[in-house]
């Protein structure tokens, strides 16, 4: 369990600190362990285990800048989890189901699940109603790879538009993610 | 999108994080909120004329350290709550303590005083329209702290809508002081912890609609 805190910890603080491929493999580690926590707390709702997969991935993305390293890793990621885990709740059944007492969090890292199910929500599909200042910058940069100065000469955004962008859309994206029923 | 490529997308061309960049967002959003409140103070209510007679009084000195000590309190404790899964600790006695020493002067001063002098050390002058003001000028500061909590993550939201209306109302107290003529500390530990628990209830009423992301 510490072992493994320690060890995704690691890869998310070189990741924060700008290396890409760290924080790739910590964002794929971890996953699977989200998937396996949630799939055991979804067990009356597997269709929705992807998605929140997806929306808690997007959601440790967007909030990486509120994590503190002087703290372990497994309460920050545990309680955004836990958040779109109950958020998913509310929306989905009547507030009976809340009453299960979500206090799990020294099992976050015990199984990991790296078989994943199809998402219903189709992440790329709603990336076309996001605002070209958001789309593109994200297009260009986040699926094609091209760096910010490239991006920026290819849509014409200055570069500081680029970034922002990429930052406002993923946001936008989760929200979205959120809205949809 | 299958959730390898999602990763694959989100990593891609990550770049370094400010770590700190939060908690100057949130101050940078409280120091506006502050510099609105004084300036809705001054307009409405203006400076009163003692203030410069009453930097010498011991009195004045201990109501602003009070106001200030909730402010800081409640600041340490909302840059906490907006950050997932950080524990609250000790933070939250810096509020408790404050009120508790003002509380213990409170009863020192009543118990002190004349019988018949007792009820104008709690009411004063301006019991009546006290909380009132402290909570109208907190206003710019709620507004404030709510919209710095955007910066940041909150997962417990009712807990951090209070600790937003809580810190706001501090520092409104703060600011409202520069205009109170009020210097008893039985007024102090009676009518401004009221000033500053409106906004709280405030922020436990909204948060949960206002902090969603």
């Amino acid at each position: 369990m510490q072992d493994k805190d320690e060890h995704l910890k690691g890869l998310l603080v070189q990741g924060l600190a700008g290396d890409a491929s760290a924080y790739h493999a910590f964002l794929k580690e971890l996953a699977g362990y989200l998937r396996a926590f949630l799939r055991r707390r979804l067990v009356q709702m597997p269709d929705e285990v992807e998605d929140l997969v997806q929306e808690s991935l997007l959601a440790v993305h967007n909030q990486r800048h509120t994590y503190d390293a002087r703290q372990p890793l497994t309460p920050w990621v545990y309680a955004l989890a836990r958040y779109k885990l109950v958020d998913l709740l509310r929306r989905r059944t009547r507030t009976d189901m809340l009453n299960d007492p979500l206090d799990e969090e020294s099992l976050l890292f015990v199984a990991a699940d790296s078989e994943a199910s199809d998402a219903r929500r189709d992440v790329a599909k709603l990336l076309n109603r996001l605002p070209e200042r958001q789309r593109l910058p994200i297009v260009h940069m986040k699926l094609e790879g091209l760096s910010v100065a490239e991006t920026a000469q290819r849509t014409g955004m200055s570069e500081s538009a680029v970034k922002v962008g990429v930052h406002r859309g993923l946001k936008a994206l989760a929200a979205m993610i959120r809205s949809l029923e | 999108m299958k959730t390898d490529k999602l990763v694959a997308v989100l990593a891609r061309g990550a770049e370094a994080v400010d770590p700190r960049a939060p908690a100057r967002h949130c101050l940078a959003a409280v120091a506006l909120g502050a510099v609105a409140a004084t300036l809705l103070a001054a307009a409405l209510l203006g400076l009163r004329p003692t203030l410069v007679n009453d930097l010498t009084v011991p009195m004045f000195w201990a109501k602003e350290l009070f106001c200030v000590a909730l402010a800081v309190a409640g600041v340490r404790v909302v840059l906490r709550l907006g950050r997932p899964g950080m524990k609250l600790g000790l933070v939250p006695v810096g509020i408790v303590l404050p009120v508790l020493a003002l509380w213990s002067l409170a009863s020192f001063v009543l118990y002190a005083a004349e019988p018949g002098a007792r009820a104008g050390l709690v009411l004063g002058h301006t019991a009546g329209v006290c909380p009132f003001l402290i909570a109208l000028v907190s206003a710019p500061l709620f507004v404030a702290f709510m919209w710095s909590f955007r910066s940041l993550a909150p997962t417990r939201l009712r807990l951090a809508g209070a600790a937003g209306g809580f810190a706001a109302g501090a520092m409104g107290a703060l600011v409202y002081s520069l205009h109170c003529p009020e210097l008893a500390a039985p007024f102090v530990g009676i009518w401004y912890v009221l000033g500053i628990l409106i906004p709280t209830m405030v922020g436990t009423w909204l948060g949960p609609r206002l902090l969603r992301w």
